[in-house]
């Protein structure tokens, strides 16, 4: 195997720097050209590898090699992404910053995917793989299952993420909201998260404790259906071998439908359901108390999969979809409601006689805020998918401040306060270098929400009532670019508020870096909850 | 008849009701009687690393 793995590396180079040459286009040039470097590097490192020992898989440890890296790569990939959208909001705002110089590589249409993608799935998945490997070996008293498949399923997370964002940078994508990357990626997309979950199923199949955590149901959902999202919606024919351009299979309105069974689903099941996960092991660890009711979480898990899937033509109101199969979304979009709220008040009932601790204890704070902002957005979410408030608000910024709300309150949020969580027990410390940070960075991030949300729902209900005004003789009174001039303060807040939220998430980054570096290194141990 | 009206069929009877009552079903499943120690026990599971954060910790 040993003398197997550097033939292995060498040939992936070779064919790689083949399609290097050979390549139609300059994406996929330029990675193939990645995939030749990191090969031959891989190969030199396989040579250097043989004849010295095995990596020891101790059953009566933990694997937390890659949840430290996942620890350091959601902080880093999240400054990156909150870098971009600031950036862009002020390329709306101001036009100008759409230099000549950079024109087809970083001007607003570029870079928008490359903000969405790196904060969904680079700081969001980054967050989530990180999170349920920790979650699921502490609920199942065993170490992760598949030796250094983990390791595998990090790394290979870390190059889908770098061959998207460059992709999109040169011009590669599907055009699919959510799922731009072109055609390898997504196989390799596919190849990794497969490991994924055969890991966590292993992990579970060899657990000690009779019972699964609700937590990992969680988890599990996540997995399986981004699984089966990805596969059907990426359903398409590469144009050539040798180049990154490819065709969808189905065509006009199914796959518009497809891509927003997808795109909804991925808020459902990415953002919702495994961040769900987090919760339901970092609030009652955090707290120091049992979840609030273990009978509503399971109520909520089977209501939350069974109505999420159905929402998805909410999209598509007003389109080419027939009426039913709109209607069908919005009626189970404002069902989704109740175990969105169900699921909330659980988290937030956790604290049942330890209120107190959301005074004293800036990460409680977090998750706490956190949860309020789950609620409001998984309360808007369904009146903005009822037809006659979509007629007002699709297509304007108020989707935007909807989606950021959800996006930077609830997923943001919860993960600053699992980072904060591990960090101290990944590295073997007592606590977080500076409390006094986590405050700073929970006021930054929340002043920071609040102006983005508050700016967006302004300009997108004025840019709504704006589009539909019409005079006495039926003219309409605006023309488009007097809704973007009207726009322009609005703007200038909302970036003011990124550059609050970017600059909470680098007193993070430093308060982490502060943390690990910390001389006083302790043996690694969890503290007794205070009972 | 074609496919998509079998299909259709089947999605609006049996599968609808399928589904109904297994949803249902979930929720007298988490009701049913005598659950409450069991629940009670597994929220209590994430506590259970009072020996050390190791996966012999957690007996």
């Amino acid at each position: 195997m040993e003398y197997l793995r550097p033939v292995i590396f060498g040939l992936v180079a070779l064919f790689a720097a083949i399609a290097a040459n050979w390549g139609h286009d300059l994406a996929y040039s330029v990675h193939a050209f990645l995939v030749m470097v990191i090969a031959a590097g891989m190969l030199v490192w396989s040579v250097g590898r043989i004849g010295e020992p095995a990596p020891v898989h101790d059953e009566a440890q933990y694997l937390d090699g890659p949840i430290r890296y996942g620890v350091i790569a959601t902080a880093f990939w999240g400054i990156a992404g909150f870098l971009v959208g600031t950036f862009i909001a002020f390329q709306l705002a101001f036009p100008e910053l759409n230099f000549d110089w950079s024109e087809g590589y970083a001007n607003f249409g570029r870079l928008r995917p490359l903000h969405t993608s790196a904060v969904i799935f680079a700081f969001g998945g980054n967050a989530l793989i990180a999170t349920s490997f920790y979650v699921v070996q502490r609920t199942s008293g065993a170490r992760l299952w598949g030796g250094n498949a983990a390791w595998f399923v990090f790394w290979g997370y870390q190059l889908f993420i770098v061959l998207a964002a460059t992709g999109y940078l040169l011009g590669a994508t599907q055009s699919k909201e959510y799922a731009e990357p072109e055609w390898y990626v997504d196989l390799w997309l596919t190849a990794v998260w497969l490991v994924y979950l055969a890991v966590y199923l292993g992990t579970l199949i060899k657990r000690r404790e009779r019972h699964i955590y609700v937590a990992n149901w969680f988890f599990l959902a996540f997995i399986v259906t981004v699984a089966m999202l990805h596969v059907v919606n990426n359903i398409s024919i590469p144009v050539s071998i040798l180049g990154s351009k490819s065709v969808q299979v189905f065509a006009g309105v199914q796959d518009a439908m497809v891509q927003w069974w997808y795109g909804h689903n991925a808020v459902g099941f990415f953002l919702t359901a495994g961040f769900l996960g987090m919760m339901y092991y970092f609030v009652p660890k955090q707290a120091g108390r049992p979840v609030y009711s273990y009978k509503l979480s399971i109520i909520h898990f089977w209501a939350l999969i069974f109505l999420y899937i159905w929402a998805g033509p909410h999209h598509l109101h007003y389109t080419a979809l027939p009426d039913w199969a709109a209607t069908l979304g919005m009626v189970f979009s404002v069902m989704l409601w109740m175990p969105s709220w169900g699921g909330m008040i659980n988290g937030l009932m956790t604290l049942e006689g330890a209120w107190d601790k959301i005074r004293t204890d800036p990460i409680i704070r977090m998750f706490v805020a956190s949860l309020a902002f789950y609620g409001m957005s998984t309360f808007e979410g369904p009146m903005m998918s009822i037809r006659a408030v979509n007629s007002l608000s699709h297509y304007t910024d108020w989707t935007i401040g909807h989606v950021h709300s959800g996006a930077l309150g609830w997923n943001g949020l919860i993960t600053f306060g699992c980072l904060y969580f591990l960090t101290p027990k990944l590295w073997g410390r007592e606590r977080m270098h500076s409390m006094a940070a986590i405050n700073w960075h929970f006021w930054l991030a929340t002043i920071g929400i609040v102006l983005y949300a508050a700016s967006m729902w302004v300009t997108g209900i004025m840019e709504g009532l704006m589009w539909r005004e019409v005079d006495a003789n039926g003219f309409l009174v605006n023309s488009f670019a007097d809704t973007v001039a009207a726009k322009f303060p609005m703007y200038v807040v909302r970036g003011l508020g990124g550059v609050l939220y970017l600059s909470g998430a680098l007193l993070m980054a430093w308060n982490v870096w502060m943390t690990i570096r910390a001389p006083q290194a302790r043996p690694v141990q969890d503290l007794v909850p205070a009972e | 008849m074609d496919l998509y009206s079998i299909l259709r069929e089947f999605a609006d009877s049996w599968m609808l009701l399928a589904l109904t009552l297994f949803f249902a079903g979930v929720f007298a499943w988490a009701w049913r009687p005598g659950s409450r120690p069991l629940h009670d026990d597994a929220a209590r599971a994430i506590f259970r690393d009072h020996l050390g954060d190791t996966p012999e910790g957690r007996q």
